[in-house]
C-alpha cells in the first residue's frame, strides 16, 4: 500500500496548491479546468461502483448528473437558493432514479442490461428536452449559485474550488471503504461469479440495486457541483455520450481502483482539451484513440501503475 | 378519422424502418454476441451516400444501388479493421469501442459534408401524393417505405426460414460455438451476417433522408429507438425485431399526434400543454418498461 | 420431521430439454446421515438432478421435499438457507478473490444480512475465524492467502468443498468432487468425505467407484433409456 499512499499525499498537494499556483501565474483557466476534472472524477468515482467493483455495464449513469444539475437549477429558477435544500435534494431525488430505474433494469443482465439503462436516460433526456419552462434543448442560466448561509461562497472560484476537492476526497473515501465492507464483497462476489453467489446463499438484487442507489446519489452529487460551475444548466448533462465518457473516465483511469476515477477523469478531460485546441474536427482523432485504448490498454492507468496482477 | 388513419400509416413507416435498423442489429447481438453502437453510423452513411450520390448521378436508382453498395463496403471495412478483435471480449468493451467508432463516423461525416443539415430528395416520380379514400391523399414516398420494408420483411423471412444461409444464422443464433464446432466457417459467416445488417442499416439511412434531417448524429437517435424494439422483440428474433418494431413505431407516433388532445380532453390544456409532450416522448420506454416487466427477455427471445 | 420419514424425498421429477426427457419420472429418498450416491453413465441426467435439487434448475413436474417442507419452487440462495449446499462439477470459485476471502465470504452469506457498508469485511472475526476452522478441516490453511485462481486444480476442489462446509449445510449435493483428481488426491477425498459421514447428509455423484463403494450406504443408478 505504500506506493499508493505515496500517490495520494502527493495528489492532496498537488491539488490543493494548485489555486494559489494558478493565481500566481495569472493562469485562472487551470483552476477552472481541475475543478470541472474533478467533479467528473466525483462523476466517474460513482460509476466506478456499479461498473468497476459491480460489473453492471450502466450506460446510462449520465442521466444522475442531469437529474442532480435539475434538482438544483430548477429550485433555482424559483428562488429557491438554499444550498443545503438544493444539493438535498439533487441527491436524493438522483436515489429515487437510481432506484426507479435500477429495480427495473437489474432483473435483466448482459446486452439487456445495457440497452435498457441506455434507454431510461433517454427517455430523461428526452424529458428534459421537452420541458420549455427550464429553456428545453437549449438548456437555461443557473440564476444564482446555490447558498451555503455563508459557510462557503461558490461565487469565489477558488473557495469552489476547495469545496469540490474536498467533496471529491470524501466521495472517493467513501467509495473505498464501501468497496471493502461487507456489502462490498458481496458486490464484488456477484460481479465474479453470480452462479457461486447465488449457490452459497446470497440474492444479489438487493444488494446491487443498493449499490445502484448509492451511485446514482454520487451522481447527483456531481450534477449539483457541475451545475454550479458551469452555471448553465442543460439536457446535455443527460447525453448518452456524456454516459459513455464517463465510461470511459472509469476505463482509462483503471477499473476497480480507488484512484481510476482521478486519474481516468484527467486523462480524458486533458486529452478533450489539448485536442480540441489543435483542431475543430478532433473527435475523429478521439474516436480511433478510444477504440485503441479499450483493445491495447484495457487496465487503465491506476490499473498499469499500482495492481501488480500475473 | 382520415388523422387516426393518416398518424396509423406514419407508424407503420417508421416501424417499417425501425424494423430495417433492428433486423440487422439483432442478429448481429444474436450470433455474434456483439454490442455494435456504430449500426447508427451505418444508418447516416447511407443516408449521407444517398443524398450525395442522387445530387452527383442525376439518376435516383443508381444512386440507391451505389448508396447500398457504398454503405455495404464500408461495413465490411469497419468489420474486419475494428471488429473483428471485439468478437472474443466482453460487452463492455465492445459497447466503449462502438462508441468511439461513433466519435469518429460522425466527426468524418462532418468534415466532408459540415455539421449543418443536407438536403435529401426524392426524384418527381416518387413524389406527390396517392389518393387511398375518399379525402385521404397519402404521400407516395411514405407508401413506397412501407413496401420497400414489408418486402424486405418477406426476403428475410424466406432466407432465414428457407435458406441453408438461413438455417446457419438460425443455428448460430441459438449456439453459436456449436455451429463453429460443426466447421462451418464461422467468420465468412459473420462477415455476411455483418453486411447483411449493414446494408439493411444503408437502406434504412437512404429511405429516410428524404423524410428526416441528414446530419451528423442522426444514427444515434434513431439507434436507440431500435434498441427499444430489439428488447421488446427479443434478442436474436428477426419475428421479434418486425413485431416490436411495428409495436414500438405506431406508439410512438400515435403518442406524439395524440396524447396532447387526449390529455387536454381529460384533463385541462394547460396540463396537457405541459405533460403531452414530455409523455409522449416517454412513452416507448415505459413500453418497454411493461413488456420487461412481464418478460425479461422480451416477447420472442430467441435463445434457449 | 419424524425420525422416520426421510430428510430428502424426491418424488415423479421430471425435467425436458426440448425433446430430451433428462430427468424422467425420478423417485429418491435419503435418509438423514446417510450417503447416497447416484451413478450412470455422462449425459444420463446426474447433474441435472442435482442442478434441480440445489435450485438452479425448475423441474418441469414432481415435487422435492427437505426436512419436510416442500421446496421444488424454491430459489437457490434460498435452499443454502435451509442447509443444502452443492459443490459443482466444474470448480466454481471466486478466482479473484483469496482463498480465506472465498470461504470468508460463504460464512457471511450466512451471517445475516450484508448491508453494512463501513468496517472492512475483512477485518470482521467473526467472519474471518470460522472460515480459518472451515480453511485447517480441508487442509488448506498454508494457502489462505493466495488468489483462488493460483490455486493448482485439486486445490480448487478443495476451496469448493470448504466453502461447502462454511454454510453449515445439513445435505451436501457433491458433483463428481473427485473429477480430474489423480490416484493420490483421491484417495485423499474419499479419506476427507469419509470424516464427514459422521456428521452430514451426502448425495455424491460420482464415477469413480472405489470412491462410490467405500463411501456410499445407498446408490441410485441413472440410466440413459
Amino acid at each position: 500500500m505504500r506506493k499508493g499512499q505515496l500517490f495520494w499525499g502527493a495528489a492532496v498537494v498537488l491539488l490543493a496548491a494548485l489555486p494559489p499556483a494558478a493565481l500566481a501565474l495569472q493562469q485562472p483557466f487551470y483552476l477552472d479546468l481541475v475543478r470541472r476534472v474533478m467533479i467528473f472524477a466525483i462523476a466517474a468515482a460513482s460509476l466506478n461502483l456499479i461498473l468497476g467493483y459491480g460489473g453492471m455495464v450502466s450506460f446510462g449513469h449520465a442521466a444522475y448528473l442531469g437529474v442532480g444539475g435539475y434538482a438544483v437549477g430548477v429550485l433555482s429558477h424559483y428562488g429557491i437558493d438554499n444550498g443545503w435544500l438544493q444539493w438535498a435534494l439533487a441527491i436524493g431525488a438522483s436515489a429515487l432514479a437510481a432506484a426507479a430505474i435500477g429495480a427495473i433494469s437489474i432483473r435483466t443482465s448482459g446486452i439487456y442490461f445495457i440497452m435498457i439503462t441506455l434507454a431510461f436516460t433517454q427517455m430523461l433526456y428526452y424529458l428534459g428536452i421537452s420541458l420549455d419552462e427550464y429553456g428545453g434543448d437549449d438548456g437555461m442560466r443557473l440564476a444564482t449559485r446555490s447558498r451555503f448561509s455563508g459557510l462557503v461562497d461558490l461565487d469565489s472560484p477558488v473557495a469552489f474550488y476547495y469545496l469540490v476537492l474536498a467533496l471529491m476526497l470524501l466521495v472517493l473515501y467513501l467509495s473505498h471503504r464501501i468497496v471493502r465492507s461487507r456489502f462490498g464483497r458481496v458486490i464484488r462476489a456477484a460481479k465474479s461469479n453470480e452462479a457461486r453467489t447465488r449457490a452459497v446463499g446470497l440474492s444479489p438484487y438487493a444488494y446491487k440495486l443498493a449499490a445502484f442507489v448509492i451511485a446514482g446519489a454520487m451522481g447527483g452529487l456531481a450534477g449539483a457541483l457541475l451545475v454550479n460551475h458551469t452555471a448553465y444548466l442543460t439536457p446535455e448533462f443527460m447525453n448518452w455520450t456524456r454516459s459513455g465518457e464517463l465510461m470511459f473516465m472509469v476505463i482509462l483511469g483503471g477499473m476497480a481502483t480507488t484512484a481510476g476515477p482521478l486519474l481516468g477523469a484527467f486523462a480524458l478531460l486533458i486529452v478533450e482539451d489539448l485536442l480540441s485546441g489543435w483542431t475543430e474536427h478532433w473527435q475523429v482523432i478521439l474516436g480511433p484513440l478510444l477504440v485503441l485504448a479499450v483493445v491495447f490498454f484495457k487496465r487503465g492507468i491506476a490499473g498499469s501503475l499500482f495492481h501488480d496482477r500475473e | 378519422m382520415v388523422l387516426v388513419l393518416e398518424q396509423i400509416l406514419n407508424g407503420l413507416q417508421l416501424g417499417v424502418m425501425l424494423f430495417l435498423m433492428a433486423a440487422g442489429l439483432t442478429l448481429v447481438f444474436g450470433i455474434m454476441n456483439l454490442v455494435n453502437l456504430a449500426h447508427g453510423s451505418l444508418y447516416m452513411v447511407g443516408a449521407y451516400f444517398a443524398a450525395a450520390l442522387y445530387q452527383w448521378t442525376g439518376s435516383f436508382p443508381l444512386a440507391v444501388l451505389l448508396a447500398l453498395a457504398g454503405t455495404l463496403a464500408v461495413g465490411i471495412a469497419t468489420e474486419v479493421i475494428a471488429l473483428r478483435t471485439l468478437y472474443e471480449r466482453d460487452h463492455l468493451d465492445q459497447v466503449l469501442a462502438t462508441f468511439g467508432l461513433i466519435l469518429f463516423f460522425n466527426e468524418l461525416v462532418a468534415i466532408l459534408w459540415g455539421r449543418a443539415a443536407i438536403y435529401s430528395t426524392v426524384p418527381d416520380y416518387l413524389s406527390g401524393h396517392v389518393e387511398l379514400a375518399a379525402n385521404f391523399r397519402y404521400p407516395l414516398y411514405r407508401l413506397v417505405i412501407v413496401a420497400v420494408g414489408l418486402a424486405v420483411a418477406l426476403l428475410l423471412w424466406f432466407v432465414v426460414a428457407r435458406t441453408r444461409l438461413g438455417m446457419l444464422i438460425r443455428a448460430g443464433a441459438s449456439n453459436r460455438t456449436m455451429v463453429a464446432a460443426l466447421g462451418v466457417n464461422i467468420r465468412l459467416l459473420y462477415t455476411i451476417v455483418f453486411g447483411c445488417g449493414a446494408a439493411l442499416a444503408g437502406l434504412a439511412g437512404l429511405l429516410a433522408g428524404p423524410i428526416y434531417v441528414v446530419q451528423p448524429g442522426m444514427g444515434e437517435l434513431i439507434l436507440i429507438q431500435v434498441f427499444v424494439v430489439i428488447v421488446i422483440g427479443g434478442i436474436g428474433s428477426i419475428r421479434g425485431a418486425f413485431f416490436g418494431a411495428l409495436l414500438v413505431g405506431t406508439v410512438d407516433t400515435l403518442g406524439r399526434a395524440f396524447l396532447k388532445p387526449v390529455l387536454a380532453a381529460v384533463l385541462s390544456p394547460t396540463a396537457a400543454e405541459a405533460a403531452g409532450p414530455a409523455l409522449a416522448s416517454m412513452l416507448i420506454y415505459l413500453l418497454m418498461a411493461a413488456v420487461l416487466a412481464i418478460r425479461p427477455r422480451g416477447l420472442f427471445a430467441a435463445r434457449a | 420431521m419424524t425420525a422416520n420419514s426421510p430428510m430428502l424425498e424426491i418424488r415423479g421429477l421430471i425435467k425436458s430439454f426440448g425433446a430430451l426427457r433428462a430427468t424422467d419420472q425420478v423417485d429418491l429418498d435419503v435418509r438423514e446421515g446417510e450417503t447416497h450416491a447416484i451413478i450412470g453413465p455422462n449425459g444420463a441426467g446426474k447433474t441435472t438432478l442435482l442442478g434441480q435439487l440445489s435450485g438452479t434448475l425448475r423441474p418441469d413436474a414432481g415435487a422435492i421435499r427437505f426436512a419436510g417442507e416442500d421446496i421444488t419452487r424454491l430459489a437457490a440462495p434460498a435452499r443454502s438457507h435451509r442447509g443444502i449446499a452443492r459443490s459443482f462439477q466444474i470448480t466454481s470459485v471466486y478466482r479473484d478473490f483469496t482463498v480465506l476471502e472465498n470461504v470468508a465470504l460463504a460464512v457471511q452469506a450466512h451471517a445475516g444480512h450484508s448491508f453494512r457498508f463501513w468496517r472492512a469485511a475483512d477485518e470482521v472475526p467473526e467472519l474471518a475465524q470460522p472460515a480459518q476452522r472451515v480453511l485447517e478441516e480441508v487442509g488448506l490453511t498454508a494457502r489462505s492467502g493466495v488468489l483462488a485462481a493460483r490455486l493448482s486444480h485439486g486445490e480448487q476442489r478443495q476451496l469448493e468443498i470448504a466453502m461447502v462446509l462454511a454454510t453449515r449445510p445439513k445435505l451436501l449435493l457433491l458433483d463428481e468432487p473427485a473429477a480430474g483428481a489423480g490416484a493420490e488426491e483421491t484417495q485423499r477425498l474419499i479419506r476427507f468425505l469419509g470424516g464427514l459421514k459422521r456428521r452430514h447428509t451426502m448425495v455424491l455423484v460420482e464415477h469413480d467407484m472405489d470412491a462410490v463403494f467405500t463411501l456410499a450406504d445407498r446408490v441410485h443408478v441413472v440410466l440413459d433409456q
